[in-house]
């Protein structure tokens, strides 16, 4: 309590500062918008590939007039990957008058920053923040990336109308809530559209050697074998697959995005029959699409990846809905957030009752050295 | 016939574990040094293969036994840096220790530096799978196995036939005495960490083979679990490291399909525990009495 009173007093001593820096200055000419982003550490570079993204579209926004007639004025902060230097930055923005959050970036500290956000009625929205139970968090906490379970889904559907897979296995990471995500929406739908699953294997975190697992997948010839795990670990297993003669089908999630990096060109035959789900199309033709790719690599010497696509269509979705609100006041923003119908992208983006998005997944395959994307595809 | 595949997978992967023991357990016996930057020099030996046939695009057979010299080179030039004049000085074992993990450290951190933390993709020889009646096997699990027990003949022969062998059987058993008789121990020294270097690299190059990929931090966990298997086999015994390494890796397979696949590292660390209170000198460890 005392705590509490402390920084109510602190918090009252930053708004009357504020107050009078106000008399002197009109800082009310900006619409301030807050950014959360790990732009350090480990996961530093889905950070810098959100913050990146949002700075480009800003910025865009900003030349064509900004909203509500103001310029939108972005700070972003980097909390390193850590939630409760996440929550500590979340804090400072919001003393700095921000009106919407853009963030966090990863799981974990986003749904630390959702819970406080959510006291505050803070506008929010995490563009790749892929755990279910964000967005749960408050009426005010939005997501424009997949949940985890809605890959697991489409992919179960995807093998069996659309590749007649009539049995699948599993093999996932079972310390990375991600692939347990994905593995356990994957066999539930499985099941319902009477496939059989006929191996249901983990692995620990960091293992390099899945033979074991493989081996005992190997026996049982299912027709699609599902790695819902990120890149590096699936040329690793993709490889071992292939020394033990399994010629299942493989599937995946967005994790996959950027596997054939890790893929040596002599080995590149593992992924001949590959096939997951992308939340972009890197290959389209769309002349938006092509232009923010190439304004991207000019301004920042570094490849796009799926956290900045994500990043840029959540500016501009939050954008619009300033604008739509006709001010800045919490519940009209978040109301109208409600409402978005954007075309992004990403594709067209609506939110659904548990405001996470409702749009359509790229099928992406390899074809030798490339992506290739097959088909659009969503399920209910 | 599942258990039969499980264990020569088990094999496969312990022959790795073995070739790096082995290096482990020969630097321990000549100078009671635990040499914790030892797993790096299987990084290093990656590394060397990925540069000069990914990144140069020479063939196998030049890359390999290039990464071979470069290895056993990088094991002399850390003798020579990093622990040799602790060594002549009788420098306390914690130093070598520290001084150990300081170069470990080092090495993984300057391959970051240079080569950035992004695992890198590799594969060396080309992997098919070869049916033996209902026994499906990869071929990279064969090589290795056969690989570990050519390496560990030629090793023994090494040890036992030849001068150099015998120099580095008394400088184990009594440095102060083999000095003595004109033996040359720093030289021995040496040439122990360019063969046990050596030894890495090939277990480098088995490693890449079977799991093609390679990044800074991969020799912690390998070094560590190979670490394990010279202590179970009996640090200072060469038979002992590769029993250790196929016991281990054996003990993994087994585990992963009989038990848990989270629990696999926990239960292999277990089994070192309960060696350590059952045997503590390890399967083929000679009990050697403190010289006073």
């Amino acid at each position: 309590m005392k705590k509490m009173r402390i920084v109510s007093l602190l918090m009252v001593a930053v708004m009357l500062t504020g107050a009078f820096a106000g008399c002197k200055s009109k800082k009310s000419d900006t619409i301030k918008i807050g950014g959360l982003a790990p732009l350090t550490g480990g996961v530093a570079q889905y950070g810098q590939a959100v913050d990146n993204a949002v700075k480009i579209a800003i910025e865009e926004i900003n030349a064509k007039g900004g909203v509500l007639g103001k310029q939108i004025e972005y700070k972003s902060v980097d909390e390193k990957g850590d939630p409760t230097e996440a929550v500590n930055a979340y804090y400072s923005l919001a003393e700095e008058g921000i009106v919407a959050l853009i963030g966090d970036v990863t799981s974990k500290p986003s749904k630390s920053v959702a819970e406080k956000a959510a006291e505050d009625n803070m506008p929010m929205i995490t563009p790749s923040g892929s755990e279910e139970s964000i967005t749960a968090s408050g009426t005010n906490v939005f997501r424009t990336c997949f949940i985890d379970p809605y890959q697991g889904k489409l992919m179960a559907t995807y093998a069996n109308k659309e590749l007649g897979a009539k049995s699948a296995a599993i093999l996932f990471d079972t310390g990375d809530p991600y692939s347990t995500g994905i593995a356990d929406a994957f066999e539930d739908t499985a099941k319902a559209l009477g496939m059989t699953v006929t191996n249901n294997e983990g692995y620990a975190s960091g293992s390099t050697d899945f033979k074991t697992q493989l081996t005992k997948i190997q026996k049982s010839k299912p027709d699609v074998l599902l790695l819902p795990v990120y890149y590096s670990d699936v040329a690793l297993i993709a490889a071992q697959a292939k020394q033990l003669g399994i010629t299942a089908k493989l599937l995946g999630g967005d994790g996959w995005a950027g596997v054939l990096n890790q893929i040596d060109e002599n080995n590149i035959d593992v992924l001949a029959n590959a096939y997951f789900c992308n939340q972009f199309d890197p290959t389209s033709t769309d002349q938006e699409m092509q232009d923010f790719l190439k304004k991207y690599r000019e301004r920042y010497d570094a490849e796009p990846i799926m956290f900045s696509v994500l990043g840029y269509d959540t500016a501009y979705i939050l954008a619009a809905a300033i604008e739509k609100a006709g001010s800045t006041d919490a519940d009209k923003i978040i109301a109208e957030l409600n409402k978005t119908d954007y075309d992004g992208l990403t594709g067209k983006t609506v939110f659904n009752e548990k405001r996470n998005p409702v749009r359509q997944a790229y099928i992406t395959t390899f074809d030798g050295k490339k992506e290739k994307v097959l088909q659009s595809y969503s399920v209910d | 016939m599942d258990f039969t595949t499980h264990v020569i997978n088990g094999l496969g992967l312990g022959s790795i574990y073995a070739l790096v023991a082995l290096g482990y357990s020969m630097v321990y016996g000549i100078v009671q040094l635990i040499n914790f930057a030892h797993g790096d020099i299987i990084m290093v030996g990656g590394y060397s293969v990925y540069l000069i046939m990914v990144m140069n695009g020479l063939p196998a057979w030049i890359a390999i036994p290039a990464s071979l010299i470069i290895c056993a080179v990088m094991g002399m030039l850390i003798e020579r840096i990093a622990y040799h004049r602790l060594l002549v000085h009788n420098a306390a074992r914690i130093s070598l220790l520290i001084t150990a993990l300081g170069v470990s450290m080092f090495l993984q951190n300057s391959f970051m530096l240079l080569f950035g933390s992004e695992p890198k993709a590799m594969s060396i020889f080309d992997s098919q799978p070869i049916n033996l009646g209902s026994l499906v096997l990869d071929f990279s699990t064969l090589l290795n196995i056969s690989v570990s027990v050519v390496m560990m003949i030629g090793l023994q022969l090494l040890v036992n036939k030849t001068k150099i062998g015998k120099a580095m059987q008394a400088t184990s058993e009594d440095a102060g005495a083999a000095k003595l008789m004109g033996i040359n121990t720093n030289n021995v020294v040496l040439f122990t960490f360019a063969v046990g270097s050596a030894l890495a690299a090939v277990g480098a190059v088995l490693y890449c083979n079977t799991y093609p990929q390679i990044k800074p931090d991969m020799g912690n966990l390998l070094g560590l679990k190979a670490f394990v298997a010279a202590v179970l086999g009996g640090i200072g015994s060469i038979p002992g490291a590769m029993l250790g390494g196929y016991a281990l890796g054996v003990a993994e397979s087994l585990t992963k399909a009989y038990i848990s696949t989270r629990l696999t590292d926990a239960i292999v660390f277990s089994i070192l525990i309960l060696m350590l209170l059952v045997k503590p000198t390890g399967l083929m460890g000679k009990n050697r009495k403190e010289k006073v």
